[in-house]
């Protein structure tokens, strides 16, 4: 037994090979959400890009967000469309918009019974599910309901 | 130069139309027993036999979606003499669709071209599916913040949008339900659906089981195996047809403001990505959503059709739960017939360009699901994706 919220051997996230959004991976390691923001002018975006939306800066970093949000939409999965998943039964897929990263939006697995009845706007924290035995190790953010 | 001149040279209305369409027999996916480069070339030899034209009459090619059949070598296989525009409109899924028609018609209403085949061939058999996960160790790039967490099929990416619009708008289920009804209804009057004799109940709907929430297994398209195609002239040359002109009234494509921001953060996140591009196409059309008499609107998900109908201006995105009624989308009787071949759900998915095609043979009087008088018969392409697009095409009392 584990305490991973989806079986095991789905694609483990890598940093892109470009660069891009290799700092979100580092600090997602350490247990820290870091996100793109941009020094031109002070907002965050995602996913990362090499050019600010906003500004047309190239100037961008990566920024300690606080890991908390709220959900802006989700999704029960039944079908297994993936062979690790064949027994996996029903999971939960949440969009949370992070309030504290100009609204920006991550897709993790809501934790806890995935037949639960799931309200948008409820708030959520990450919670960091850590693989540091796996070939690449790897942190997941998921996230779980605020009480 | 007048501004009259400017505005009308810049406009497709009425100088394009369709002469010719045709199709392969449609497959289940994996069992066309053809490679996909053959079923693209039995598609537009097809559709050339409906025009009455040679085959190297053809000089231009465009398609969507990457695929895969190079017009190269289409031009090369079908000895074409003189190939003026080979022409591919990015984008994923059927988004295309309808933009790989504006494609071939700005070309032709500007000189570029005489005589433009639009395709698509999908062989999966032979390429592999849409709705399967990758099965690798490792995944970079927007797809890392996504499949780790077991969203990786189109079914997935989709219902994160329309669960949010159904929340917004109080939308229940049975409206979904409407859509899958109307395709697989008027399927059991075409000979050519993949699910011809395989009528759909509400009964057989409501105990299908989840795929994703909120579709269940009857708002999923197939996915399938064939070609399609679809021979364009200029007006003039039109006339000379066996077929009555089908003229194109309007055709265009795009998406709103970052549409395609990744992993899921388009601000205006819970739409088929019409909003813009609706205004577009009834602008240059000169027609309102009342005008239409028939539509065809592609099913990826009815989640989609829903949003697209809603933001084409048929129907109020509060008043989902009552316009979205069985009757309405039933040929002949219904106010607004809808996916009259039975669609990508239930005829085949070809992408969506056997929506194209029936909203031509609407125009001709040759639907297995005629609407009464269709003058103005349109087509909406690939909602959610980014870009998408849209037509409409119109019987000659609309020129
Ligand atoms: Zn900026």
């Amino acid at each position: 037994m584990n305490d991973y919220y989806l079986n095991q051997g789905l694609p483990k996230p890598v940093a892109s090979p470009d660069g891009l959004d290799g700092p979100f991976w580092e600090a997602a390691q350490q247990g820290i959400l870091k996100l793109q923001k941009c020094r031109g002018c002070g907002k965050f975006q995602w996913g990362p890009e090499w050019i600010c939306h906003r500004c047309h800066s190239f100037d961008l970093g990566f920024s300690e967000v606080d890991a908390s949000g709220r959900i802006y939409s989700y999704e029960r999965v039944w079908h297994p469309v993936h062979p690790a998943l064949k027994e996996q039964g029903a999971y939960l897929v949440v969009l949370v918009e992070l309030p504290h990263a100009d609204q920006v939006r991550m897709v993790g697995n809501l934790i806890g019974d995935a037949e639960q009845d799931v309200l948008i706007g409820s708030d959520v924290k990450a919670v960091y599910e850590h693989h540091p035995d796996d070939d690449p190790s790897h942190t997941l953010i998921n996230w779980a309901l605020t009480q | 130069m007048t501004d009259i001149k400017t505005t009308s040279a810049r406009t497709l209305r009425g100088q394009v139309a369709v002469v010719g369409v045709g199709e392969t027999e449609y497959y289940k996916r994996g069992e066309a027993p053809d490679p996909e480069f053959k079923l693209a070339l039995e598609a537009i030899v097809t559709a050339c036999e409906n025009a009455g034209i040679s085959p190297t009459e053809i000089d231009g090619f465009t398609s969507y979606s990457n695929d895969r059949s190079d017009a190269s070598r289409l031009a090369a296989a079908l000895g074409i003499d003189d190939l003026r525009l080979a022409n591919m409109q990015w984008g994923g899924g059927g988004g295309g669709g309808s933009a790989a028609i504006a494609n071939a018609s700005a070309a032709i209403a500007t000189g570029g071209a005489e005589c433009v085949v639009v395709f698509r061939a999908l062989a999966q058999g032979q390429f592999g599916r849409f709705g399967q996960g990758p099965q690798r160790n490792t995944i970079s790039g927007e797809n890392a913040h996504t499949i780790p967490y077991g969203l990786m099929t189109p079914a997935q990416m989709f219902a994160m949008k329309v669960q949010r619009f159904m929340h917004d708008h109080g939308v229940e289920q049975a409206a979904l339900r409407a859509i899958s009804m109307a395709s697989y209804h008027h399927a059991q009057h075409n000979p050519r659906a993949v699910m011809y004799g395989r009528p759909l109940t509400e009964e057989i709907y409501d105990e299908s089981r989840w795929i994703v929430e909120p579709f269940h297994l009857y708002d999923c398209c197939q996915e399938n195996d064939g070609a399609a195609a679809m021979i364009l002239v200029s007006a003039e040359r039109a006339k000379d047809f066996p077929h009555p002109p089908c003229y194109l009234l309007s055709a265009v494509s795009g998406s709103h403001h970052r549409a395609g921001a990744p992993v899921h953060n388009a601000p205006d996140y819970a739409t088929s990505t019409f909003k813009t591009v609706a205004p577009r196409l009834y602008r240059m059309g000169g027609v309102e959503a009342s005008d239409v008499d028939v539509l065809q609107s592609y099913e990826n998900f009815t989640g989609g059709v829903m949003m697209s109908i809603v933001e084409h201006g048929f129907c109020h995105p509060d008043e989902v739960n009552e316009f979205f009624v069985n009757d309405r989308f039933l040929s002949p009787s219904g106010d607004l017939p809808l996916n009259t071949s039975g669609g990508n759900l239930a005829e085949c998915y070809m992408h969506g360009l056997g929506l194209n095609i029936e909203a031509v043979r609407q125009i001709w009087g040759e639907s297995t699901s005629q609407v009464n008088d269709a003058e103005v018969s349109m087509v909406i392409s690939g909602p959610m994706v980014t870009p998408v697009s849209a037509c409409i095409f119109g019987a000659e009392s609309t020129i």
